[in-house]
C-alpha cells in the first residue's frame, strides 16, 4: 500500500511539473509541427503514395519522433537529478528502486502520452482521418513507444554521471532508431542493407502498426507489430529496473 | 534491536568506506544517546558527509555496521529510512513547486497516513515558520526560506533521528542564527536526536551537546565543546616576542602548555586574568599580545596542527549556487 502511495507521489511530482513548464510542452509541438509542414509540405508536393499524401505518410512517424525525443530525454534528465541533492530525498525514501523506477517511467508516459494527444487532435489538418478504431491502436502504440523509450532514457540516465554523453546518444540512439524505422519512407523496395537493418529495428513495427492502422496497407499483420512493440516494452522496463537497483546514489 | 543499550539511538562500529585511492571514513566507532545533538566538525573532505550518508542509507560501508534507532543500515534499510530525517546539503526541494507541495508529496513517500497529512504539514508550517508563503513556488523562497522548509520536510514524518548536513552552509549569518534556533527548538520540542555535519566553529560551539572532531576519516577527539577547550586549559595567551624566554614560562605552576610556532608563542593556562601581568613581565618584549578562552579552532590546531578554514568550502558553494540557479 505505502508502495503505491510512493508511486502515485512519483507520478504525481513529474505531472505537476510537466504542466507548469509550458515552454517546454510548446516546444515539443512546435518541432513535430515544423516537421509535418515545412518537410512534410516540402517533399510532398513532389511526391505522394497512391491516394495517402505525404503529411499523411509521415504523421505517424513524427508522432513517434516527437514521443521518442520526449521520453527518452525525460529519462536522461535523471542525470541531472542525480547531480543536485534533490533525487537523495527520492532516494532515501522507504520505498523500493523498482517502485521509484516504475513511477519515473509512468511519469514520463504520461508527460509522452499529453503531448502526443495534441498532435492526434491536429491530424485532420494533415490528412489523416480516425475511426475509434484506428485511434484506439494508434494510442495504443504510442504507449508502447513511451514506455519503452522512456525506460531507455532512465537505463542510460541512471548509469550516466554527466551530460557529457548526451549528444552521442542523440547521435546513435535516437537518430539512427527514428531514420531506420520507415518513418519517413514506405518498406518495400529498399537496398538490402537498408532492409535488414529496418527489420531489426522495433520502431519499424511500431510506426507500421500505427501506419496500417490509420491509412491501411501495413507491411506486416498487426499481431506481428503489437508482438514485437510488447516485447520491446518488457525488455526495456526489465533493463530500467535492474539499472535502478544498480544505480549507485 | 541492539538490547543491551537502549538509549543509543546510534551506534557505530568499526565503520570504513575506501574509495579507490582513499579512505573517507577510516574505522569509526561511535554511540549517539537519544536526544542528544550530535556534531561532526571537520574540514571539507574530512569524511563527514560520507558518515552521515552511511548512516542514512544512501551509501554502503566497505567495512564495520551502523545501527540507527536499532536497526542494521545494511541489513534493514526500510526501517533505517522511517526513522530518520535528512537535510542535505545542496537545495533537495522541488523549485518548480510549492512548498506546500513539497511537503505534501514528501508525506506520501514516507508513509504519512492519510488522516494525518494535512495536520502534520500546517505543524511542521508553523514550526518553521513559513504558513504564508506555503502556495508559493520554491523558486521565489530566499536561501534560508529553501533551508527552513527543507528542515520541516525532514520532520514531516516524525523521525526519531534528524541528520543534518551542513544546514547553514552558504547562508549569511543572521539566517544561520535563526536556522540554530529551529534546531534548538526542533531537538526541544520534538524531541529528535540531531546529527548535523559542519565546518563553522560558532555552530558546533552554540548548537551541540556533543562534537566529534573528525580529520581524514577518523575521529581524533569527542566530547562536550566546554571539555574539548577544557583540555586546553581555561584560557591562551598568544603573543609575538623578541627572543622568548619560554623555560622561564614553561616552570610556572598554572601554566599548562607553551608552543612557539613562525615567531608566535601560545600559552595555555588555567586562569589568564590573573596571571598575565607576570607572564609578560618574564616572557619579554612583546609586540602584540592577546588574551581569550581557547576555541573550538585551537582545540583542532592543537590536535592536527592545521586549521579548519572556514572559506574553504568553494566547491560546497558553487555547487549550492548551481543548484539554486537550476
Amino acid at each position: 500500500m505505502s508502495e503505491l502511495v510512493g508511486l502515485y507521489a512519483l507520478w504525481y511530482r513529474e505531472f505537476k511539473v510537466f504542466l507548469r513548464e509550458k515552454s517546454r510542452i510548446l516546444a515539443s509541438i512546435v518541432n513535430p509541427l515544423i516537421w509535418l509542414v515545412a518537410y512534410g509540405g516540402g517533399l510532398g508536393a513532389a511526391i505522394s503514395f497512391g491516394e495517402v499524401g505525404y503529411q499523411a505518410f509521415i504523421f505517424p512517424g513524427v508522432i513517434m519522433l516527437t514521443t521518442l525525443f520526449t521520453s527518452i530525454f525525460f529519462g536522461l534528465y535523471i542525470v541531472l537529478d542525480k547531480r543536485l541533492d534533490f533525487f537523495k530525498e527520492v532516494l532515501i525514501a522507504p520505498l523500493s528502486r523498482m517502485t521509484i523506477f516504475v513511477g519515473k517511467m509512468l511519469g514520463g508516459c504520461t508527460d509522452a502520452m499529453l503531448q502526443a494527444l495534441i498532435l492526434i487532435c491536429l491530424g485532420p489538418f494533415f490528412g489523416i482521418t480516425y475511426t475509434p478504431y484506428s485511434l484506439g491502436v494508434l494510442v495504443i502504440f504510442i504507449l508502447f513507444i513511451a514506455a519503452g523509450t522512456t525506460s531507455l532514457g532512465l537505463t542510460i540516465g541512471s548509469q550516466l554521471n554527466s551530460f557529457e554523453g548526451f549528444g552521442l546518444i542523440q547521435s546513435f540512439v535516437i537518430l539512427p532508431l527514428f531514420f531506420l524505422s520507415g518513418a519517413l519512407y514506405p518498406l518495400n523496395n529498399l537496398p538490402d542493407w537498408l532492409f535488414i537493418i529496418t527489420r531489426i529495428n522495433p520502431l519499424t513495427y511500431i510506426v507500421d502498426g500505427m501506419r496500417g492502422a490509420l491509412l491501411g496497407n501495413p507491411t506486416f499483420p498487426l499481431y506481428v507489430d503489437l508482438g514485437v512493440a510488447v516485447v520491446f516494452v518488457l525488455v526495456l522496463i526489465a533493463a530500467g529496473s535492474i539499472a535502478f537497483k544498480k544505480m549507485k546514489s | 534491536m541492539i538490547g543491551e543499550d537502549p538509549l543509543m539511538i546510534i551506534k557505530v562500529e568499526k565503520l570504513t568506506k575506501k574509495y579507490k585511492d582513499l579512505t573517507a571514513v577510516d574505522h569509526v566507532d561511535l554511540t549517539i544517546e537519544e536526544g542528544e545533538i550530535f556534531g561532526l566538525l571537520g574540514p571539507n573532505g574530512a569524511g563527514k558527509t560520507t558518515l552521515l550518508n552511511m548512516l542514512a542509507t544512501l551509501i554502503p560501508p566497505t567495512e564495520g555496521v551502523a545501527y540507527v534507532n536499532g536497526y542494521d543500515t545494511i541489513k534493514d534499510p526500510a526501517n533505517v529510512r522511517k526513522s530518520i530525517g535528512m537535510v542535505f546539503q545542496a537545495p533537495s526541494s522541488d523549485d518548480i513547486l510549492t512548498g506546500y507541495e513539497n511537503l505534501y508529496l514528501h508525506s506520501l513517500m514516507f508513509g504519512v497516513p492519510k488522516e494525518q497529512r494535512k495536520k502534520r504539514i500546517a505543524e511542521v508550517l508553523k514550526l518553521v515558520e513559513l504558513e504564508d508563503r506555503a502556495n508559493q513556488r520554491v523558486k521565489t523562497y530566499s536561501g534560508g526560506m529553501r533551508r527552513r522548509l527543507e528542515l520541516a520536510r525532514g520532520l514531516l514524518h516524525k523521525p526519531k533521528i534528524l541528520l543534518l548536513d551542513e544546514p547553514t552552509l552558504g547562508l549569511d549569518p543572521q539566517t544561520r542564527g535563526h536556522i540554530w534556533e529551529y534546531i534548538e527548538k526542533l531537538a526541544r520540542e520534538e524531541r529528535v536526536t540531531v546529527i548535523i555535519t559542519t565546518h563553522y566553529m560558532e555552530e558546533a560551539e552554540t548548537l551541540c551537546d556533543r562534537v566529534a572532531i573528525i580529520d581524514h576519516g577518523r575521529i581524533i577527539a569527542l566530547d562536550s565543546p566546554e571539555n574539548l577547550k577544557m583540555k586546553l586549559g581555561k584560557s591562551m595567551i598568544r603573543a609575538k616576542i623578541k627572543d622568548p624566554k619560554l623555560d622561564l614560562i614553561k616552570g610556572l605552576n598554572y601554566v599548562t602548555k607553551v608552543e612557539e610556532k613562525d615567531g608566535e608563542v601560545m600559552i595555555m593556562l588555567n586562569d589568564g586574568g590573573s596571571h598575565i601581568q607576570e607572564i609578560l613581565c618574564n616572557l619579554g618584549e612583546a609586540s602584540f599580545v592577546e588574551l581569550r578562552e581557547p576555541t573550538l579552532n585551537d582545540v583542532f590546531l592543537q590536535l592536527t596542527g592545521k586549521e579548519i578554514r572556514e572559506e574553504s568550502a568553494e566547491g560546497e558553494i558553487e555547487r549550492y549556487a548551481r543548484a539554486n540557479g537550476r
